[in-house]
């Protein structure tokens, strides 16, 4: 059994690795490699936030297993796990923690928004204190979406963060050329969050309703 | 607090020391914040600090018609979503007055004693997840919540957040086989129990642990307005389904047990629990030999406008009284919205009974305590 070309860019044919195998050696990429084991031991932070995060421990739980994709090693603290699952409702007072325990997350590390409520705020989104969504200030790898999303939902998307991780180039992904990525804490001013969002991360989208620029233009020369 | 003398020993200067547990602390069950200070070990002051995950429940329901909040309700204390939406069903009900079915009645039983299993099994899995055996009881109370949670959402299509009631009734009848399939999930309860018992009520840890940790006495218990198996770990024999024989609990014989000439302290919260599961599955067997195919659904409009009135309708939550208190002022939607939330009134006595104790019992005392935090900060 040949194991399947993890490195095409290296102009190997089919029969020549084949025949280097049964010699026992296997051609591959460093970053296939690293990838491989990044993807199967990704470390989650125990962070639960509401009514999602109980069924974050459902999966976590025998019936349906996280540690089959090797996740299981959750970790209550942000300087030991790779990856943070927002399972639930940010409010403006939570905000910053939130913030503040991503930045303390060592590279490379990544974010699972969990729930309608962290993807734009879900059922509460007309709420005062409700923020609609967490990526205005945390870059998010994987939207989830369910309220709540089910166990089996969980694992799903820690597959498509798996796959996301195996394409990762060492070489230029900023997680690794960059060092540890620190994004600004919002404050809470009392009456809403400063700053609002985080241009870096999240961009407000264009005002489909907004007047064209030369309509705007003329009535302002007029 | 003021007064506090620190130990001073020749020589040695000491100080308080400060600590800020939370919002983001794996003992908090949730987002919750204690500001401890401590001498050494021992709490000499505590503040619960809270308001994390205040998600404005109670204001958005007061612009959204009555019904529309019912899937609010789910998402108070997510892990008892069928008695969140009994309690808020019978304050609505006694604004619009209406019968209720009474294969609804039984349904309505059937799901509020199932949830607290639900409730129960997974506190006392997160209690001794606190004493630091780390995952395994608590994987064995999730076994059991599974299979419950199945019955769920063959009943009404989610695991969590059921929304399966409605004013006068419920959504939808069970399916077919959903209570011969009910009944073999409650005839297989109590072995786990037993088993769980064996392993947790004599544990020399738990005992040594929990015992004479967290007293709270009767009266103050009382005073402080503590509702639930709380108050009846501190002696007091109240329950509100024999109070007030919501729904059709008169029809059922069960016993509320409560810790008599006891010092209301961690294990007898535990044990409270313990008991009361046995009941609730007493409950279950005589509401399943009870209950008669019939219509679900009495027949109230979808939309409707209740003359000016007030209501107040509580249900026993497995966490205590769980109230809704509306205020009608004859739109289709309430004029005040108001939800009396056991666990946060549960809350107000953490620091009576933390201070004096050691910090890691004030995890304890905490877990024992049973807060979700969608209910504290609603
Ligand atoms: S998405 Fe739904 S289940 Fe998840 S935290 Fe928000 S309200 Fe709760």
């Amino acid at each position: 059994m040949t194991t399947p070309n993890t490195c095409p860019s290296v102009e190997l044919d089919d029969a020549t690795r084949a025949e280097l195998e049964r010699a026992g050696v296997i051609v591959s990429k460093v970053d296939f490699l690293y990838n491989w084991a990044r993807g199967g031991s990704i470390w989650p932070l125990t962070f639960g936030l509401a009514c999602c995060a109980i069924e974050m421990i459902a999966s976590a739980t025998s019936r349906f297993d996280i540690s089959r994709f090797g996740s299981e090693v959750f970790r209550p603290s942000p300087r030991q796990a790779d990856l943070m699952i927002v399972s639930g409702t940010v409010t403006k007072k939570m905000a910053p923690q939130v913030v503040r325990i991503y930045n303390q997350m060592p590279e490379p590390k990544w974010v699972i928004a969990m729930g309608a409520c962290a993807i734009s705020g879900g059922p509460f989104k007309q709420g005062y204190n409700v923020l609609k969504g967490i990526d205005r200030y945390i870059p998010v790898d994987v939207y989830l979406p369910g309220c709540p999303p089910r166990p089996e939902a969980v694992l799903q998307s820690l597959n498509y963060l798996q796959e996301k991780i195996r394409t990762q180039d060492i070489k230029s992904d900023p997680a690794f050329t960059e060092g540890r990525r620190q994004y600004p804490v919002p404050e809470f001013t009392g009456t809403d969050l400063e700053p609002a969002y985080n241009p870096d991360v999240w961009q407000p989208p264009a005002n489909p309703n907004a007047p064209a620029e030369e309509k705007v233009e003329k009535e302002a020369t007029a | 607090m003021p007064n506090y003398e620190l130990i001073q020993q020749d020589g040695l200067e000491t100080s308080l020391l400060e600590v800020s547990m939370g919002p983001h602390h794996p003992s908090t069950h949730g987002v919750f914040r204690m500001d401890v200070k401590l001498d050494g070990e021992t709490v000499v002051d505590l503040k619960p600090v809270f308001g994390y995950l205040h998600r404005n429940h109670e204001k958005l329901a007061e612009a959204m018609s009555y019904l529309a909040s019912m899937p609010f309700t789910d998402r108070l204390d997510y892990f008892n979503s069928m008695t969140n939406n009994w309690a808020y069903a019978l304050a609505a009900e006694q604004l619009i007055e209406i019968e209720i079915p009474e294969r609804a009645e039984y349904l309505r039983v059937i799901m509020s004693e199932l949830t607290r299993l639900v409730n129960h099994v997974s506190l006392v899995g997160f209690f001794v997840n606190d004493l630091g055996a780390l995952g395994t009881p608590l994987l064995y109370a999730f076994r059991e919540r599974e299979k419950i949670l199945d019955l769920f959402e063959q009943a009404s299509g989610a695991r969590m957040m059921c929304n399966y009631f409605r004013f006068g009734g419920l959504r939808c009848d069970v399916p077919e086989g959903w209570l011969d399939r009910t009944r073999e999930v409650v005839d297989r309860f109590p072995k786990f129990l037993d088993e769980y018992e064996k392993l947790l009520c004599e544990n020399e840890i738990i005992l040594s642990r929990t015992q004479g940790v967290g007293n709270l006495s009767k009266e103050l218990a009382i005073n402080a307005g503590i509702t639930g198996p709380m108050l009846r770990a501190s002696g007091v024999n109240y329950d509100i389904r024999k109070v007030d024989n919501y729904g059709i609990y008169d029809r059922f014989k069960f016993r509320v047990p409560y810790s008599k000439g006891k010092v209301g302290d961690c294990y007898d919260r535990f044990m409270v629990r313990m008991l009361e599961m046995r009941e609730s599955i007493e409950i279950l067997k005589q509401a399943l030999d009870g209950i008669e195919a019939g219509p679900i659904m009495g027949n109230a409009g979808k939309v409707f406008k209740p003359a000016k009135a007030e209501a107040y309708g509580r249900v026993e939550a497995p966490k205590g009284e769980l109230g809704f208190y509306l205020v009608a002022d004859g739109t289709t939607q309430p004029y005040r919205y108001r939800v009396r939330p056991p666990s946060f009134i549960n809350l107000t006595v953490l620091q009576d009974m933390c201070i004096g104790q050691q910090v890691a019992d004030a995890v304890i005392i905490l877990g024992s305590i049973d807060i979700v935090l969608g209910e504290v900060d609603r």
